[in-house]
């Protein structure tokens, strides 16, 4: 049962992705006051581009036809390991936290090589531009998730997450710095300003995009779907980590319902605050964007020091 | 057991015998020379297997006709483990062999590349199975002078002969550090058997002087920072498959000199070493990735990555000294066993990225990144086996080099249990900084693979570019799924390794023999099951695809040029080069090299110069060298040529001695 139970929790996870994606752009357009397009437009958007014909350039290889699927069966199999709703899942065990981390990290790398696979300009320069932010970012994700791994005595997420709920602990100053530090890896790693900005196609200035230009078709409806994947799986990570309150621990329907419910609402908060605060922000220059996330890093670094010798000690 | 072993040995220096006898049939000699060199490093697995799995260690003793002079040999769990490490190289190396000394055969004779091979290879054996000081200096020796051979093959170049000459005069260095090392313990146990020397204790400032003799010691032939000089510029002169030997192997013996004398001998550690130790790790760890990062000679690259990974092996040795000597034995054996794995996986990982290079400089003739381009298409067989190595080495999911990141993180995680407050901060910190390395070195690797086997060829050669013959073809393949087995199924390894930690620090993992899932400590605290993370990617993949071409049909394809912004005429200069790839990074850790940028216009040319210098060189090596020339020079003043005065010099010494004798 509780295997049906994690399934269930990863397909929820793949099917509300796009609809995550839709509420932001219709936050951001009632907020310019331009007319929004139906909550439901990414479904459209992914179902046109799957039934579209992939035009393919003739200098790629078999690594640019094979990277979609990778990546998108990558983003697949971290939903399986990241709890949703519930708490104890047996598939949280296959993966802790570093684990997670290097998934994200080897979707990274198929998706970077596919950008160089064409040999265009566009593509290097996305691929090149991704790996300085990764290369940054990732230290200190690590850090953040160290200090909030250290809380718990374990890197095993939903030993984690059990913690940090039944513990009430979410006032520790080392939570609110990981939070903070957690918040800009996410912001860099999903492609959101002010690190990048997921609506421009103007070539100075994008990173994601330009890395998948060349991509079309059903290539494409598989990659931009990892990408808002991944966009889930960070947002319900901080929400799981940072604010678990009323998440289910074990199996029952009322709890499962009651998380579930919980769960849209704080995903919906989370979307409309990021919405409000992608049209206030302006995009950083290429250059500035390691400063922001040597902040994260120092953030998470804090988290771990004060962890180290106020709480423990 | 002991038979295989013995005769491991004796095939491997026979191999090297034989090749002088052959000198003239350079076609047998070459397939009889492989084909020895790889029945030995069958041997050597078996050998090194059988002691991991019973446990009962092989003595051999072999009696000089000096006095108290007794070699004596022995195969221990730790002895066996590299050894069966060198044995897996050993016989790629040989499959790889005969097709790669084609290219070599045409130029010159192939007898002193063999003969030297085998003696490199047999001297490595004798180095992990020495049990005496006398006979691990010299099995130590003979590694690094028959290997000083090897990066000299191709002396005709000034620039060979001098990386040869760097190679052999820090190979002498690390040796006499070490000789040192040994020669305080002698002095306190007054004997020269491992034995005696384990046996006994000597007091703690000794110790730590011989600890630290013994660490820059074997640290100077590892590899590490400031003392990795010899390594980026005597890799790459070397043939592929010696190279691969170098890089993968001999590196590991020095690790396993280090852990002999310090986990074995020693005995008794402080933390402060293993902070000094990690340190070093985590500095040698970034700036290896970082110098790799600028090269675009790729077995210079190559060569930097092996600094780094180093790093991370000492990263793991260091937490495993802290903890040790903090009391936690536990912790000490994971950091042990995170170390030995690592080892193993970059030895096998390390040797895939040289062979595929072989490959690639046999098929292109080209050693730099800018020239080469699109190869994917031209050798999809070695392009594939290439990618395995690269992911490997990234230390990414699912594959081996990951697994052993994944223990040191796991180990550095438990820095919340010590006691002392700076250790405590200190530890997640190099954590944070492993990670960023690791993050480099993807960076570093997806510039490597894109600049070589992506986008469209850059030069004719690369055009003609074919994948290699069987042969190499095979070892390529071997290592590769070595790659993915131990990448995969981690835990039959762990499980085996446990027994090192046993012996040399009295604990070790409680749950290694779980054999699905990877547990280091409790399965609370963390696990990792590379099995299942294996088989769904793949099954999520496969459904994925069935399941969009069920409901939405066969996909379409129609192949167009690349999208040229609407200008045309897009050609293989518009790509991204290997320097422009790394310019970012550059420009944000710029402080870690010396950067000179310039570009300067003539007339209506402009040219642009970049040259990115290693620091330490610069400002350390450079000096010395200066200094020890104009050293050399004022002592050649007293060489006036004249033999009076040469006559004088004898007279007075033997003056002096006399009266220091009277």
């Amino acid at each position: 049962m509780i295997w049906l139970v994690a399934l269930a929790q990863t397909l929820l996870f793949v099917i509300a992705a796009p609809l995550l994606a839709g509420i932001v752009k219709w936050v951001k357009c009632q907020l310019q006051n331009r007319k929004a397009p139906p909550l439901w437009q990414p479904y459209l958007n992914l179902n046109k581009l799957f039934r579209k014909e992939v035009l393919l350039a003739t200098t790629t290889s078999q690594l640019f036809r094979a990277a979609p699927y990778i990546v998108f069966s990558i983003s697949v199999f971290t939903c399986a390991v990241v709890p949703l709703f519930i708490v104890n899942v047996p598939t949280t065990a296959i993966a802790d936290v570093i684990v997670i981390v290097g998934l994200f990290a080897l979707a990274r790398f198929f998706l970077t090589l596919a950008g160089m696979d064409a040999g265009t300009a566009f593509g290097g320069m996305g691929s090149s531009r991704e790996m300085l932010i990764s290369a940054i970012a990732e230290p200190a994700l690590l850090m953040v998730f160290f200090a909030v791994a250290m809380t718990a005595m374990s890197t095993n997420l939903a030993m984690i997450i059990k913690q940090l709920s039944l513990n009430h602990l979410w006032l520790q100053p080392s939570l609110i710095f990981s939070a903070l530090g957690f918040i800009l890896v996410a912001l860099a790693e999903t492609g959101r300003i002010p690190v990048d900005n997921p609506e421009t196609h103007l070539e100075l200035t994008m990173i994601h995009e330009a890395m998948i230009l060349e991509y079309s078709g059903r290539y494409l409806a598989f990659i931009e779907w990892a990408a808002q994947i991944k966009f889930i799986l960070y947002a319900v990570l901080f929400i799981n980590l940072f604010f678990p309150w009323g998440i289910a621990h074990d199996f029952s329907w009322f709890g499962i319902g009651w998380s579930i419910l919980l769960l849209a609402l704080k995903l919906t908060v989370l979307a409309v605050i990021l919405g409000v605060a992608e049209i206030s922000l302006a995009k950083l220059r290429l250059f500035r964007i390691p400063y922001l996330l040597n902040l994260a890093f120092i953030l998470g670094l804090l988290a771990v020091l004060i962890h180290i010798i106020i709480e423990v000690g | 057991m002991k038979l295989v072993l013995l005769l491991a040995i004796i095939i491997a220096l026979s191999s090297s015998a034989l090749t002088l006898a052959l000198h003239y049939f350079p076609r047998t000699l070459k397939f009889v020379f492989f084909t020895l060199l790889g029945t030995s490093g069958i041997g050597a697995i078996g050998a090194g297997l059988s002691v991991l799995i019973t446990e009962q260690n092989i003595s051999h003793k072999i009696g000089l006709s000096f006095p108290n002079l007794i070699l004596q040999f022995t195969l221990d769990p730790l002895s066996g483990f590299f050894l069966a490490v060198v044995g897996i190289i050993v016989i790629s190396v040989a499959c790889y062999g005969p097709s790669y000394m084609r290219s070599y055969e045409k130029q010159r004779p192939i007898t002193s590349m063999s003969f030297f091979t085998g003696l490199f290879v047999s001297s490595m054996y004798l180095v992990v199975l020495a049990h005496d000081v006398f006979s691990f200096m010299l099995a130590w020796e003979l590694m690094s002078v028959s290997s000083y051979f090897l990066v000299a093959y191709h002396h005709k170049h000034a620039a060979n002969r001098r990386a040869a000459l760097i190679y052999l005069l820090m190979a002498q260095a690390s040796g006499l550090l070490i000789l040192f090392a040994f020669s305080i313990l002698i002095k306190f146990a007054g004997g020269m058997s491992f034995d005696v020397l384990q046996a006994t204790k000597i007091s703690p400032t000794w110790a730590s002087i011989a600890f630290f003799l013994a660490f820059f010691g074997f640290g100077m032939k590892a590899g590490i920072v400031p003392l990795h000089v010899w390594l980026p510029q005597a890799h790459p002169v070397a043939p592929s498959h010696i190279s691969a030997l170098m890089s993968g192997v001999m590196l590991k013996v020095a690790i396993y000199g280090f852990i002999r004398f310090t986990f074995g001998l020693l005995g008794n550690v402080c933390w402060q070493w293993g902070g000094v130790v990690l340190f070093i790790g985590v500095v040698s760890a970034l700036l290896g990735v970082l110098y790799a990062l600028m090269q675009h000679d790729l077995k210079k690259l190559l060569a930097y990555h092996s600094i780094e990974n180093i790093g991370i092996i000492f990263i793991a040795l260091g937490l495993s000294l802290i903890f040790m000597s903090t009391g936690h034995p536990l912790f000490a054996s994971l950091g042990l066993i995170a170390a030995l794995y690592h080892c193993l996986n970059h030895a096998i990982f390390k040797s895939l990225l040289f062979l595929g290079t072989g490959a690639i400089l046999q098929q292109s003739h080209e050693h730099d990144l800018e020239r080469m381009g699109g190869l994917f298409k031209k050798m999809p067989y070695t392009a594939w086996c290439f990618l395995i190595g690269c992911i490997s080495i990234s230390a990414l999911p699912p594959f081996n080099g990951f697994v052993s990141e994944w223990l040191i993180f796991q180990n550095a995680f438990q820095a919340v249990t010590l006691k002392s407050e700076i250790m405590r901060t200190l530890i997640p910190v190099a954590a944070a900084l492993l990670a960023l390395t690791s993050a480099l070195a993807a960076a570093c690797f997806v510039k490597v693979y894109g600049v070589i086997f992506l986008g469209q060829p850059r030069t004719r050669h690369i055009r003609h570019a074919r994948d290699p013959r069987f042969g190499m073809r095979l070892a390529l393949g071997f290592l590769a799924a070595l790659c993915m087995f131990f990448g995969v199924l981690p835990t039959f390894t762990i499980s085996l390794l446990n027994v090192i930690p046993k012996q040399l620090i009295g604990a070790q993992l409680p749950n290694a023999q779980n054999w699905l899932w990877l547990i280091p400590i409790t399965s609370k605290t963390s696990s990792y099951n590379a099995l299942f993370v294996t088989a769904g990617i793949l099954a999520i993949g496969l459904i994925g695809y069935w399941l969009v071409r069920a409901y939405f049909g066969r996909i379409k394809l129609r192949t167009v040029k690349p999208w040229d912004c609407g200008y045309g005429g897009i050609n293989s200069r518009m790509q991204y080069t290997a320097t422009a790839f790394a310019m970012p990074l550059r420009r944000v850790f710029q402080a870690a090299w010396s950067i000179c940028e310039k570009t300067e216009k003539t007339g209506s040319e402009t040219s642009y110069l970049l040259q990115i210098n290693d620091w330490i060189w610069q400002y350390v090596y450079l000096p010395l060298e200066r200094f020890s020339f104009t050293l050399a020079r004022s002592f050649s003043r007293l060489q006036g040529g004249n033999i009076r005065v040469y006559l004088a010099y004898a007279f007075i010494t033997l003056i002096l001695l006399l009266w220091m004798v009277a």
